[in-house]
């Protein structure tokens, strides 16, 4: 380059050097020139500055919670736009698929007499509200996983507590399941709210530093009986995966980032001890 | 879809809409309207490039949406900074200084506001800058530099007039002289 070494800096120049945003080769050629020109020297010097202040601006926005409406808002939108995809991609197949299958479901709960009185409708509406249940299991999971330090309300050294805390809260005994022979310790728990009002998280992490959450509460306003079941279903609809259940109007979900059959292992031995 | 990249741009999105708009809650409201927005033209998104610059680009777009619907309500609704004062939840030790910072950076007209955020908070090259703000290197360049210039003007402006009559026992303002602006 041509450019005498005398020659002052441009503020593009000082905007590069302030942001780092120089291309190779090009630094030590400019700061021979700063060395040569006080102005710009003191005008880095301040730029520097204010992009320090700057960047340390709300730093702990980062570190905060995201909140829950946020996360559900992008996993919300975002699972609906699949399935509009998924729709044109299939097209009819998807739907006389889906037919089949409805029709399938009707005749079978009529030819068993299956919920009596109930309409196939209320069944329907039950499994969506179980997928919703597990749905936001999986939210719970990647909204408080990842905190380093606050992930759970009361942790494990207080355990007797939070069982009984959470008990009263969730109107359920509550029991910890120990997964100690697959690894995994008791972090602690937390309360979250649900449709239907208090739900709890228990988080559990193995010795990669590797954490699970379970996810328990009510699963919908309407009260319990002995329909509101449903077998082991696996769900991928949140943030991260989770295998689910209902029981009685109560729900479970164990949520985390592990390969679907050891999380379904985990699952079973989680409903076992329940 | 794997909505978890999604997610993991939150915390980002977040504190460059709180730097933006020095309020918390018109911070989440814009994170929100771009997380709608965002996942409503998910198909407009090619994939394998640059999400965070994406839904940077989303969020330029809300902003200057709302900036557009507020300048077409007359009386407008800009906050007061001191009226927001208690929503700024630095650390004790930095809170003066974050909301003199917060509060200059309120009165750059809100497209230097936004270059010099994305430049300094979020660290993106000019180039990206010019991308998701929409205009050629060269307006962000200068945008950069009226930006740079005004606020240092206004951060040393009170500090001088502060060595003249030093505040009786104030802090030893010489390490911190953001501070002097009240």
């Amino acid at each position: 380059m041509d450019i005498a070494p005398s020659q002052n800096l441009t503020e593009d120049e000082i905007h590069a050097l302030v942001d780092a945003q120089l291309a190779p080769g090009e630094l030590a050629q400019l700061q021979a020139r700063l060395a040569l020109d006080p102005v710009a020297q003191t005008t880095v010097t301040k730029w520097q500055r204010q992009r320090n202040a700057l960047k340390n601006l709300h730093q702990q926005v980062l570190d905060e919670p995201v909140p829950p409406t946020l996360v559900s808002t992008a996993v919300q939108s975002a699972a609906s736009q699949q399935e509009v995809r998924q729709w044109w991609r299939w097209g009819g197949m998807a739907a006389s698929v889906m037919l089949t299958f409805t029709l399938g479901w009707f005749a079978n709960s009529a030819w068993h007499g299956e919920w009596q009185g109930a309409a196939p409708v209320v069944a329907l509406a039950q499994a969506r509200a179980a997928q919703d249940f597990a749905r936001q299991a999986g939210v719970a999971h990647a909204v408080y996983s990842p905190e380093v330090r606050h992930p759970v309300e009361v942790s494990a050294a207080e355990q007797e507590h939070l069982v009984q805390w959470l008990s009263k809260r969730v109107g359920k005994p509550l029991k910890v399941p120990n997964l100690t022979a697959q690894g995994y310790e008791l972090v602690g728990g937390r309360l979250l709210p649900g449709e239907a009002g208090a739900r709890a998280q228990f988080m559990f992490q193995n010795a990669a530093g590797s954490r699970i959450t379970l996810y328990l509460g009510a699963v919908n306003k309407a009260p319990a009986r002995a329909e509101g079941e449903t077998g082991f279903s696996f769900s991928t609809d949140g943030p991260t995966p989770s295998f689910y259940w209902v029981d009685r109007g109560f729900g479970y979900a164990l949520a985390g980032p592990v390969p679907h059959d050891i999380l379904m292992k985990l699952a079973q031995t989680v409903y076992r001890q329940l | 879809m794997n909505t978890q990249p999604i997610v993991d741009q939150i915390p980002a999105l977040r504190r460059y809409a709180r730097a933006l708009s020095g309020d918390s809650w018109a911070a989440d409201d814009l994170v929100q309207d771009t997380l709608e927005r965002a996942c409503s033209k998910w198909r407009l998104w090619a994939v394998g490039s640059d999400l965070r610059a994406w839904l940077f680009t989303v969020m330029h777009n809300q902003f200057a949406n709302q900036l557009r619907r507020s300048a077409r309500q007359a009386h407008g609704n800009a906050m007061d900074i001191d009226d927001v004062a208690h929503e700024l939840t630095a650390p004790e030790a930095n809170l003066g200084q974050a909301l003199d910072l917060q509060r200059c950076l309120l009165r750059l007209p809100a497209d230097q506001r936004e270059v010099l955020l994305l430049v300094s908070l979020e660290d993106m090259s000019y180039a990206e800058v010019a991308t998701i703000t929409g205009v050629p290197i060269g307006t962000v360049m200068s945008r950069l530099s009226r930006a740079r210039s005004r606020l240092q003007a206004m951060l040393e402006a009170p500090a001088q007039s502060a060595e003249q009559a030093p505040a009786p026992g104030a802090p030893s303002t010489a390490t911190v002289p953001l501070r002097r602006l009240k």
